[in-house]
């Protein structure tokens, strides 16, 4: 008889554990101090669209955000093409940084050396990327920056990925590659 | 005499045939284009705004010389003008020209004046190709399923050959025993008979010391048991939870090879890793409507139809594929967080990724393998403290710390310092 009580509270254990499910959490000691009480990033929030990440207030201006004002049409790209110029001097391109970020951002479809051929494109996923030394394009810095900033054609803004300043050093790198491609 | 004549015609003809056929090809050639050609150039150049049955950014380009010449009485030279600098055509004051350029808002086609006569032929060559029916995908699809079911039937078969082998065994010893013993009865031996004993666990019910161990035995199994489930409480290694829109990680970041920070940006610089807003996916999904058929054939085969998945993130991002603009009508996506640690621990992974370059796998797991995202680490304490004893830390490079890792190393008396030595273990690092 006692035996059998232990084989009850074994077989009790077993199934116990073996009800764990991967496609739910697991249970906790001690919720509240795992949950936390602050709206959590991503969460669900009491705003009137019950979400945490809401966009900012009408107007406002981040700290050190400086505002673009050319328009995302074809008359301002033709205009960043001819007249915006980096914010970066001389010292201040790192194209270490630049090959890295633009390595995970463009490179997958522009092709590590710019010619057009990254893996997306080798694979056949998306077509028709141009390579930087295309003549009928003929990119410029304001171009570049300018089509990072708004997107272009099939090609969406990565202006939420890269920040300001990100996106200039990007610009200078995709500058060598082009000058590079060009030889 | 009539054979000779009659073998010279036959020679004769033919000569005219391939005459016939070689200016046939070559006239085709000169005015047509070879549409192979075209449509590499066509991947090349066109296929970033156009697709021949799909309005994208541009539209359409199916027939297109022909509904040009048979809608609006245009030819091949106003396509030639139009592709090498449609900037100028609309200037120009065109007017079909003007009405494409304000149909589809504005959008500037990018000149290509480096395309010669003989590539746009051969492009226009591709667009005039009828459209393929879709016997690949088909076909594929047949294949595997076939190729599946086929295995299903060998296994089968095997297993059911294996049965009916170990029947026939089974009928084979009784069989056999059967006629020993008629054999033993016929020729008069006895067969001896088990005897009766006491059954073996009454012996064991009555034996106290026996009893005495086996009951330490299942107290202390019990208590292994008990302690393992207790220590698994709060942990989620292997949380698998089903998401909203099922994103394969293992098509995007294994075999296309997109690198974790394009969709997860925020790791370099933020807190939190970050899900990616639906424009991010729609950088390429913009593009990639459908998936490639063998793509679909592999979702089939564990049962996803990754096509609908694509439609699931339109729906929700508010993506009108046909007229390839936003309805402005977006819903958010309600993923479910798997990683999540207590409200009671900090981490950051900007520190992890940018500053200690750690790569995500170290503790994401194979990410780029998984079809469905799961949580590959435990993320207890001790895992924390464990890599933090372990990792050494890349101190080279790095002037404005030099000193103090110099005399970190004094302190220690190592070479290379480890996440531990430099701090890594202080509780006010990650609890406050």
């Amino acid at each position: 008889m006692k035996s059998l009580i232990k084989i009850l509270v074994v077989a009790v254990v077993f199934v116990s554990v073996s009800c764990k499910k991967d496609s739910a959490p697991n249970y906790q000691f001690m919720p509240n101090m795992y949950e936390s009480e602050g709206y959590e990033t991503y969460g669900e929030a009491a705003f009137p669209n019950g979400l945490e990440a809401q966009l900012p207030a009408e107007g406002s201006v981040a700290r050190g955000y400086i505002p673009f004002d050319i328009d995302n049409t074809t008359a301002g790209y033709e205009l960043a093409k001819t007249t915006l110029v980096s914010t970066l001097d001389s010292t201040q391109v790192d194209l270490d940084r630049g090959k890295a970020l633009y390595d995970i951002y463009c490179g997958i479809c522009h092709g590590n050396k710019g010619d057009g051929q990254g893996k997306l494109v080798k694979r056949e996923k998306i077509l028709g990327i141009p390579s930087y030394d295309d003549a009928g394009r003929a990119i410029t810095v304001g171009s570049i920056y300018h089509t990072i900033y708004y997107g272009k054609n099939a090609m969406g803004s990565y202006a939420n990925q890269l920040n300001e300043e990100e996106r200039w050093q990007v610009v200078a790198y995709v500058l060598k590659l082009k000058s590079d491609l060009e030889k | 005499m009539e054979k000779v004549i009659h073998r010279k015609l036959g020679k004769n003809i033919l000569h005219l045939g391939l005459i016939i056929l070689l200016a046939f090809t070559t006239s085709l050639s000169a005015q047509e284009g070879d549409p192979a050609k075209g449509k590499a150039l066509f991947n090349a150049n066109c296929a970033a705004c156009h697709q021949l049955d799909k309005k994208m950014t541009g539209p359409a380009l199916r027939h297109v010389e022909q509904r040009l010449s048979d809608d609006q009485g245009l030819d091949r030279d106003w396509i030639y003008a139009w592709i090498r600098n449609s900037a100028g055509v609309i200037k120009s004051g065109d007017a079909y020209a003007n009405k494409v350029y304000n149909e589809y808002a504005g959008a500037a086609m990018t000149a290509f004046p480096q395309l010669s006569d003989d590539d746009l032929n051969n492009i226009l060559a591709y667009t005039a190709e009828e459209k393929a029916a879709p016997v690949a995908a088909v076909a594929s699809t047949e294949s595997t399923t076939a190729k599946s079911s086929e295995g299903g039937i060998s296994n089968e078969l095997i297993l059911g050959a294996l049965a009916i082998l170990f029947i026939l065994l089974a009928v084979g010893l009784y069989v056999v025993n059967k006629t020993l013993r008629r054999f033993a009865l016929a020729q008069n031996i006895e067969l001896t008979e088990a005897t009766q004993r006491t059954p073996l666990w009454k012996a064991f019910v009555k034996n106290q010391f026996l009893m005495l161990v086996t009951a330490i035995f299942f107290l202390l199994a019990s208590a292994y048991f008990a302690f393992g489930y207790f220590m698994q409480i709060g942990i989620d290694q292997g949380y698998e939870p089903v998401q909203p829109i099922h994103y394969s990680h293992r098509i995007h970041a294994g075999d296309n090879g997109i690198d974790c920070k394009y969709c997860h940006s925020s790791a370099r610089v933020s807190k939190t890793s970050g899900i990616p807003s639906l424009n991010v996916c729609m950088n390429c999904h913009k593009s990639i409507y459908e998936v490639a058929p063998e793509t679909l054939a592999e979702g089939k085969a564990i049962g996803v139809d990754y096509n609908a998945e694509i439609q699931k993130l339109y729906a929700a991002v508010g993506w009108d594929d046909a007229e390839q603009k936003y309805t402005g009508d977006s819903q958010p996506v309600k993923w479910v967080r798997i990683h999540n640690l207590p409200d009671f621990v900090y981490f950051n992974h900007s520190q992890h990724v940018s500053v200690a370059g750690v790569e995500c796998q170290t503790c994401h797991g194979p990410v780029e393998e998984m079809e469905v995202m799961y949580q590959h680490a435990p993320l207890t304490m001790g895992w924390c403290i464990e890599c933090h004893r372990t990792t050494n830390v890349n101190v080279e490079d790095n002037a404005y710390y030099t000193k103090i890792h110099e005399e970190l190393s004094k302190k220690y008396g190592v070479d290379k310092l480890t996440a531990a030595q430099m701090g890594g273990l202080e509780c006010g690092k990650c609890h406050y």
